[in-house]
């Protein structure tokens, strides 16, 4: 028996071969399962794909790096939900390709931010943080503002979506790079199309100007919707048992 | 389907990988690998 | 084997380097031509220019050549430490940068003016520049030269391959300056510690499988039966890293000439992936390649065998078997189902053993030579770089308990306990190993001022007490703050109040942080002296065969 593992110190093939299998174990056990056990995501009404402005955003969020101190995932813990609401559902990231729950709350969790403060707020919050928050250690985005956004790209992005499985229609995807700016532009030819693509979508212009869409209208539509959608009258939780 | 993998794991699984680390234990303890051992811990001094 | 007939121009070896240039080239040319996407392009045109100028340099260098390098000369192995030399000074360099990113992000902190207003050096663009850099810029270029140099050492064996060990050298520090602009220019795919975007991961992958197959091929050309355990630390970390790192990175890119993609992985599966993946980067990268530094330089060093070599074995198969499973203690608390959060704890914490079997083998090994931590900074440095990691690897089981990390997660005793194994263990091995290398791959007697390692010693090290310290109290406050609860039955504190709290804290921070750049910046000197002006090894038989042109 003793001349097996002999085999591993003097043949790296089954050396290399040993560590795979060693270390694939782990992997498989605690991976594969989340993609097969319903239990892992929780049924729940309201749960929408992003349209195309808000995925816009959210891309600018990823870009920005916000992730870098902003969690996105309130945890089954009292004072939590207390301060930031309903604890996350493993439903309200299903549509997240990738996830943006962070690891570290260097400012708040934006989990549900979400209605909590108005489109000016959030505009002159990102333009010069301090000037709503005197003490706030947030960089400045005041780039934002004069960045228009293209429709360069969308269509693509949410035809990538729906391969991965996420729920947009065709109709949806072809006309994603109207849409992106529809729904900043309350005046838009294709404004009601939009709204009945997204019924209960909220159309208008997120940056106080509906001339133009910019990365700042983008970026505030994207955080007006942060955990808005899920209906938690209608969700009966089996977690609470985990409140502290 | 849970129950059955949990199952699984909390018994078989538990005996399966601790016979396997007390291979590994016997294995690296065994006196009569002693000596090769001792060897190969030499290797880094002993180059040209 | 660069295997050159008389009429051929280029070896084989040469000729597949070459190849992948040439295909690398072309690639790039058709992105510069047909791209809209500003960054794409940028980095389409620095591939172009180094792949070009690489091919380049390979013709110039295979024309002005003449043979082959034997494998052997006069019996002995004819190393090849041209990219073990490269990789050093390059790891050296990377450190300095990588420092003081993180030293400016953390002023950043402090003082958020230094933000600058412009996109380019936001925090949040910056902080993966730090992290890239040190993990994957310092600590990687040390892993490769360390690798590098103990397979060929303790196999007594040239390194394989010919020209490819230089296209992994110069290759990975092409992804490297590919992902930090990227994150400078907005490029990433927000994944920690796998920020950059599909098509620098894909050059990644080709020159990581190039890397495993080097390693491979210098351990079948061993002249000793048996694989000194280094060796086995090093091989699962450029398996598992390889694994690990193709599968959070899948993805699907938004089009051939756009550097933007989506991760094929949604919601909680990406978030279980990318925690199986970020430990795991701790686990192996961070972990099993310097455990292999450790399994050779501290012997080296000390004079003496390891401590234990059937710990060694033990330690081993018990840490990545361990390892892999402990991710999910990113998670607790959260959306991930239960059942997970429990197995990545119960890991986590069985993982103290292996943990702490590999220090008391790490510092036993001095066991009856004690005295040379008093006459040696160089041991001494890795020596306190085990303890740190004995103390990061207690600290580690001690807050993936559910309990515990209630209070720690989203906090900065996190950023704590990654620094304690940052900069104590992973920071002081490091060096511990490139102060060897130096003279070593230099052909030098020995370092130029062991006085400066002394300086070094010092000031890095009261630079991490401060660094932990400060984090410490300022994660614990932060944890506490979230929690108050008034005698009403409401929140105590606002979020911003825990913000201003950390004032003194992140400025404390920042003074460690500085001690350690200072640290680095003494050791490049000392290195650069020791290159320029040390005084040559004596008897330098085999080391000067290596380096001489063979006929």
């Amino acid at each position: 028996m003793w001349e097996k593992h002999r085999a591993f110190e003097r043949n790296s093939i089954f050396l290399t071969v040993g560590i795979l299998i060693v270390v694939s174990i782990g992997g498989l056990v605690e991976l594969v399962p989340n993609f097969y056990l319903k239990s892992t995501i929780e049924d729940v009404e309201g749960m929408r794909p992003y349209t195309p402005l808000e995925l816009k955003g959210r891309n600018i969020y990823i870009r920005e790096g916000c992730y870098n101190c902003h969690s996105q995932q309130i945890r089954v813990l009292r004072d939590e939900v207390d301060r930031y609401g309903h604890y996350s559902l493993a439903a309200e990231s299903m549509y997240d390709h990738p996830f943006q729950w962070g690891s570290k709350r260097t400012g708040p969790d934006l989990a549900r931010v979400g209605g909590k403060y108005s489109d000016e707020w959030h505009r002159d919050h990102l333009i010069d943080p301090q000037s709503v928050v005197p003490s706030s250690i947030m960089p400045a985005y005041p780039f934002l503002a004069d960045a228009p956004i293209t429709g360069r790209e969308i269509q693509r992005s949410l035809e990538i979506h729906q391969r991965l499985g996420v729920p947009y229609s065709d109709e949806m995807v072809e006309n994603a790079a109207v849409d992106v700016f529809a729904q900043a532009s309350p005046d838009h030819p294709a404004a009601a199309d939009f709204a009945e693509r997204y019924p209960g979508v909220a159309v208008r212009a997120f940056d106080g100007d509906p001339r133009r869409v910019t990365e700042m209208d983008a970026l505030i539509a994207y955080m007006q919707m942060l955990g808005t959608l899920v209906d938690f009258d209608l969700y009966d939780g089996q977690a609470d048992i985990n409140l502290r | 389907m849970y129950e059955t993998l949990a199952h699984a794991a909390q018994t078989w699984g538990l005996i399966y990988f601790v016979v396997i680390f007390a291979a590994v234990l016997v294995y690296a303890l065994w006196p009569g690998n002693k000596k090769r051992f001792e060897d190969a811990a030499r290797r880094p001094l002993d180059e040209d | 084997m660069t295997d050159k007939p008389a009429d051929k121009l280029l070896g084989n070896d040469e000729a597949g380097v070459f190849a992948l240039l040439f295909w690398t080239a072309v690639a790039c040319l058709l992105i510069v031509a047909k791209t809209q996407d500003p960054a794409m392009e940028i980095h389409a045109w620095f591939g172009l220019v180094a792949s070009v100028a690489g091919a380049f340099a390979l013709i110039v260098h295979a024309s002005e050549r003449r043979g082959t390098p034997p494998d052997e000369i006069g019996g002995k192995p004819n190393y090849h430490m041209g990219p073990v030399k490269l990789a050093t000074a390059l790891g050296a360099f990377w450190g300095v940068v990588g420092f003081a990113a993180g030293l400016f992000i953390a002023l950043q902190m402090t003082f958020p003016a230094l933000n600058l207003d412009l996109p380019w050096t936001t925090f949040g663009r910056l902080r993966p520049v730090h992290t890239s850099a040190v993990i994957f810029a310092f600590g990687g270029n040390v892993l490769i030269a360390t690798s590098f140099y103990v397979v060929q050492r303790t196999c007594r064996a040239r390194l394989a391959g010919g020209m490819w060990p230089w296209l992994v050298v110069w290759g990975y520090n092409a992804f490297i300056v590919i992902a930090a602009s990227g994150y400078v220019l907005g490029v990433t795919q927000s994944k920690e510690y796998a920020e950059p975007e599909w098509y620098a991961d894909l050059w990644l992958t080709i020159v990581w499988v190039i890397y495993l197959l080097v390693f491979l091929g210098t351990l079948w050309k061993r002249k000793e039966p048996h694989i000194y355990v280094a060796n086995w630390f090093f091989l699962a970390f450029i398996v598992t890293i390889a694994m690990l790192h193709v599968v959070n990175n899948l993805a699907i890119p938004v089009s051939l000439t756009s550097s933007k993609s989506y991760i094929v992985w949604a919601g909680v599966q990406d978030a279980m992936t990318q925690w199986w993946y970020g430990h795991n980067a701790v686990g192996f990268f961070l972990t099993a390649g310097f455990l292999g530094i450790m399994y050779y330089f501290i012997p080296k060093r000390a004079e003496r065998p390891v401590y234990s070599y059937r710990l060694s074995i033990i330690h081993f198969w018990s840490l990545i078997f361990l390892y892999i499973w402990a991710g999910p203690h990113h998670l607790h608390y959260t959306s991930v189902p239960q059942w997970a959060q429990t197995l990545g704890m119960t890991f986590s914490i069985m993982l103290w053993m292996p943990s702490w079997g590999g220090m008391i083998n790490g510092i036993m090994t001095l066991s009856g030579a004690w005295d040379r931590l008093r006459t040696d900074p160089v041991l001494r440095m890795m020596v306190v770089s085990v303890a740190f990691y004995g103390m990061a690897t207690f600290e580690g089981p001690l807050m993936s308990i559910r309990a515990v990390n209630s209070l720690s997660h989203y906090t900065d005793w996190t950023i704590g306990h990654v620094h304690s194994g940052a900069l104590g263990w992973v920071g002081f091995i490091s060096f511990g190993a490139i102060y060897c290398l130096v003279p070593w791959l230099w052909e030098k007697k020995r370092l130029y001022s062991l006085r400066a390692v002394e300086w070094h010693f010092w000031i890095a090290t009261i630079g991490i007490v401060l660094y932990i310290t400060a984090m410490w109290v300022a994660g614990i406050m932060q944890g506490l703050m979230w929690r108050a609860y008034t005698e009403l039955g409401f929140l105590e504190y606002s979020f911003v109040e825990s913000i201003d709290a950390m004032f003194p804290y992140y400025l404390i921070r920042a003074l460690g942080g500085a001690l350690f750049v200072i640290g680095s910046l003494i050791m490049v000197w000392n290195l650069w002296m020791t290159a320029r002006h040390g005084e040559p090894a004596e008897e330098a038989a085999p080391r000067t065969l290596a380096a001489q042109p063979a006929e």
